[in-house]
């Protein structure tokens, strides 16, 4: 795959604002900064499409949009199947000489709700099928939309409203679905997982991922200041920790060959650098209940879980 | 494969399935997205056979689910794209949510509908339960008496839908089985004079949030953005709009239902509601789809023994043709009103519902019952319509209504 | 600041098709605590335009200056947080 494409900060910043401002996601909202990051990473004329859900809403109150490029949003479940309806219509047109573009991108967004849970089928369908389109699912780990209740991509001992930090059941008791995994499973050409801390590792596979012929998936964490109960300042530093305690570490899978991405490799490299997964767990609220003598061994398991993900992402990268 | 590209029309042997399948080709639709469904199979199978065999430049998705295939239609249609898909009853109340975010959308979606019963228990046979549930989905619909209505029916779906000033999805019904899997002498248009008849997709211009007028599709050159989060202070009148679109196509319909007997030679009534025997008719049945046939049997074994029995069957169903219905009806003197679904709790069947409240403010009162037939696949024979004149030749005669709803072809 | 007068079914678009820029609707009035940026300390990273949740934070490549967009900046602080030279201060707004 080339990659003559440069992401610097100045040509970054030089770049229009597609997704524009004025919208009404909360006050540090990593997903609003994705959005506003994949649509830099475009490479031309593109259509977007998003699921019901956090930013579907905040971006397009009637009569506002805050989107520049050509948008629909349908349903909750099948944003995929938006994706493949409007690819395959693009396809069609341009055999019939009716598009005036020789190229469309497709990009179809979707929070973990959207994703991991009601939105899986669809999506799953729409890759088997392969239609070429990039799927950026961002991942803030609950149904924040309609109140922070878990999903499918909540962690294990979350507090959410479904899984309440109860006397008896502290937070949520299983654990997050490795959807990426799932999505590689598909032998599907290009997964990939990002963090907006990192942002040009965002771009690069935002990009790598529209560039690539067929459905392409990039698994983005994105913090939520009001569900995960942490300081709106903060969203961009959380989901950096996440990536340096290895709760969420950065690869892609090419052509189903996995690949630590730079900022997991050196962890990787030099397991020193590894930072305790509690100072990741301490700047959420939703993880306070755990800080307790009572539940304190939930932590020790969400530790086991981390170790063990990131152990098998290993021995995929060949790095074991 | 079906021959059609001679000059003139032609008949073909075709069971209604067949017939939906060729009139999709004909009108070159550019993105078909279905999921298998009995009675409906039959249409994507052909439509594969025409798409593999190089007969139609079409995108074909074999989707994972009904829900997905009526979502590809509604996006491929939102990037101006002229769409066609093809269901039957649980694939039809799987689409239920996206039914009615393609008329919101105002996504000019054509589609089929076989028509079945619903589950519990499952049954695959014919009813009109799946169709009569999405009557308030905001979708034109259209039931066929025979699989040549069938076939006519779909090539005027597009031209209707795709109207400029409509923009709406349309369904056509066709009944499961009795329509979709027997075979009937078609008389079917050549290729070149269907392609003329629909045209090119049409598409509306509406104002975007760059201030500019742009055509009505996701146009990177024109940007628009569709499906927002519509509140309480915009909501109601984007519904306003849906109505009063539903309101103009009534006149539209009629109008695409002329052009096309022009063509065709063939017509349905006014494209609206189609009479038989009506114009002196005192006792009438009013009911959709292929019973009529059976009814228009028994209205002419009555005739001929001097019974004043006519017909009246509802083509569009959806919207009302309220004034078509009224004026048909104006010298009847008792009606029965067929419906092959049932509103459970409710008092008596969808079409019950809407005959009795449009006679109300109506200038006629004839006496108005109802009959609940035909469900699951139940067989409305010739002796049960003559029961159901003989029960209107009673009501006419004592001025008495027993039981204004009953179930016909039920064993108590 | 964000009131409009509500038009009537006939006046708007169909199918709910946006009509109006959501730059027109400005957030600057959600901000409790306002980003103070220090031009001297500023190196042009760009960071702060880069992960501002809002695109409140722009670049001027003319005059090379990094400008806070007050009408749609929430307040968040990332860009404080985020600053490598700690350029950008939050002030509580009212205040200095």
């Amino acid at each position: 795959m080339a990659l003559e494409w440069k992401f610097t900060a100045k040509e970054i910043a030089e770049k229009p604002e597609l997704f524009m401002s004025g919208h009404r996601a909360c006050a540090g909202c990593a997903p609003a900064t994705v959005h506003r990051l994949i649509l830099k990473a475009v490479r031309g004329p593109t259509i977007a499409t998003n699921s019901t859900g956090c930013m579907e809403v905040t971006s397009t109150i009637y009569p506002f949009t805050a989107w520049k490029i050509p948008w629909i949003h349908t349903a909750f479940e099948n944003v995929a199947a938006n994706a493949s309806g409007i690819e395959a219509a693009l396809k069609i047109l341009k055999r019939k000489g009716k598009l005036k573009h020789e190229h469309v991108d497709v990009i179809a967004l979707a929070g973990d709700g959207g994703t991991f849970d009601i939105g899986i089928q669809a999506l799953s369908g729409a890759v088997e099928r392969g239609h070429d389109f990039l799927y950026v699912l961002y991942d803030n780990e609950a149904y924040m939309n309609t109140g922070i209740q878990r999903s499918g991509g909540t962690p294990l001992g979350a507090w959410t409203t479904t899984s309440p930090a109860g006397k008896k059941i502290p937070g949520k008791p299983q654990l997050k679905k490795p959807i990426a995994n799932i999505m590689v499973a598909h032998e599907m050409p290009y997964v990939a997982t990002a963090s907006p801390a990192y942002w040009i590792d965002l771009l690069k596979k935002a990009r790598k991922g529209l560039e690539v012929e067929g459905p392409a998936f990039l698994h983005v964490i994105a913090p939520c200041p009001r569900g995960w109960r942490s300081d709106p300042s903060k969203s961009i530093e959380i989901s950096r920790l996440a990536v340096e305690t290895c709760v969420f570490p950065l690869w892609e899978a090419i052509d189903g060959e996995y690949n630590l991405s730079a900022p997991s490799k050196v962890i990787a490299l030099r397991p020193e650098r590894k930072k305790a997964m509690e100072e990741y767990l301490k700047t959420q609220g939703r993880f306070r209940h755990l800080f307790t003598p009572e539940f304190k061994h939930i932590i020790g398991k969400i530790q086991e879980v981390v170790d063990r993900r990131w152990q098998r992402l290993l021995k995929k990268c060949g790095m074991a | 494969m079906v021959l059609t590209t001679q000059k003139g029309p032609r008949a073909i042997a075709l069971n209604g399935d067949e017939a939906v399948a060729l009139a999709a080709k004909q009108c070159d639709v550019d993105v078909v997205a279905a999921y298998p469904i009995t009675p409906q199979t039959i249409i994507v199978e052909r439509f594969s056979e025409y798409v593999h065999d190089g007969e139609v430049d079409t995108e074909f998705i074999c989707t994972e689910s009904e829900h997905s295939a009526l979502t590809c239609c509604l996006a491929a249609a939102a990037v101006g794209a002229r769409t066609f898909t093809a269901t039957a009853s649980a694939g039809l109340a799987l689409m239920h949510e996206i039914l009615y975010v393609t008329s919101g959308c105002r996504a000019p979606v054509v589609m089929a509908v076989a028509n079945r019963a619903l589950s519990a228990p499952i049954n695959i046979h014919c009813d009109h339960s799946d169709s009569m549930v999405e009557r308030d989905s905001g979708w034109i619909q259209i039931y066929s008496e025979n699989s040549q209505e069938a076939y006519d029916s779909i090539i005027q779906a597009f031209r209707i839908a795709e109207h400029q000033e409509l923009s709406l999805p349309t369904m056509v019904g066709l009944d499961g089985f009795f329509l979709s899997h027997t075979l009937e002498n078609v008389s079917v248009l050549p290729d070149e004079t269907v392609r003329k008849f629909v045209g090119q997709r049409q598409i509306p211009l509406v104002k975007n949030h760059e201030g500019k007028f742009v055509p009505y599709k996701l146009d990177p050159e024109n940007p628009i953005t569709i499906g927002p989060l519509d509140l309480h202070d915009y909501y109601f009148e984007h519904k306003r709009q849906q109505e009063e679109a539903m309101r103009k196509a009534l006149g539209i319909i009629r109008k695409v239902h002329d052009e096309y007997a022009e063509v065709s030679g063939r017509r349905y009534g006014n494209g609206l509601v189609d009479s038989y025997r009506l114009e002196d008719a005192e006792l009438v049945t009013i009911c959709l789809g292929s019973t009529a046939g059976t009814v228009k049997t028994v209205v002419d074994q009555l005739r001929a023994k001097g019974v004043k029995a006519g017909l009246l069957r509802i083509r569009t169903f959806r919207p009302l043709p309220v004034q078509e219905i009224i004026k048909a009806l104006q010298h009847v003197k008792a009606i029965a009103v067929m419906d092959r679904s049932c509103s459970f709790g409710g008092s008596g069947g969808p079409v019950f519902h809407e005959i009795r409240h449009v006679l109300y403010d109506s200038n006629i009162h004839p006496h108005v019952v109802n009959y609940i037939y035909g469900l699951g696949g139940r067989d409305m024979s010739q002796l049960l319509v003559q029961k159901i004149y003989r029960d209107l030749a009673r009501i006419l005669e004592t001025g008495k209504i027993d039981k204004s709803i009953k179930f016909i072809g039920l064993r108590e | 600041m964000n009131t409009q007068e509500k038009k009537s079914w006939k006046e708007i678009p169909m199918a709910g098709v946006c009509w109006v820029p959501s730059t027109a609707y400005l957030t600057g009035d959600w901000r409790t605590y306002r980003p103070i940026l220090d031009s001297e300390k500023c190196t042009r990273c760009m960071l702060c335009h880069i992960y501002c949740p809002d695109g409140a934070i722009a670049w001027k490549a003319e005059t090379n200056e990094m400008v806070i967009n007050y009408d749609y900046c929430k307040g968040c602080g990332i860009c404080e947080v985020e600053c490598p030279v700690d350029a950008i201060s939050m002030k509580l707004e009212g205040e200095g």
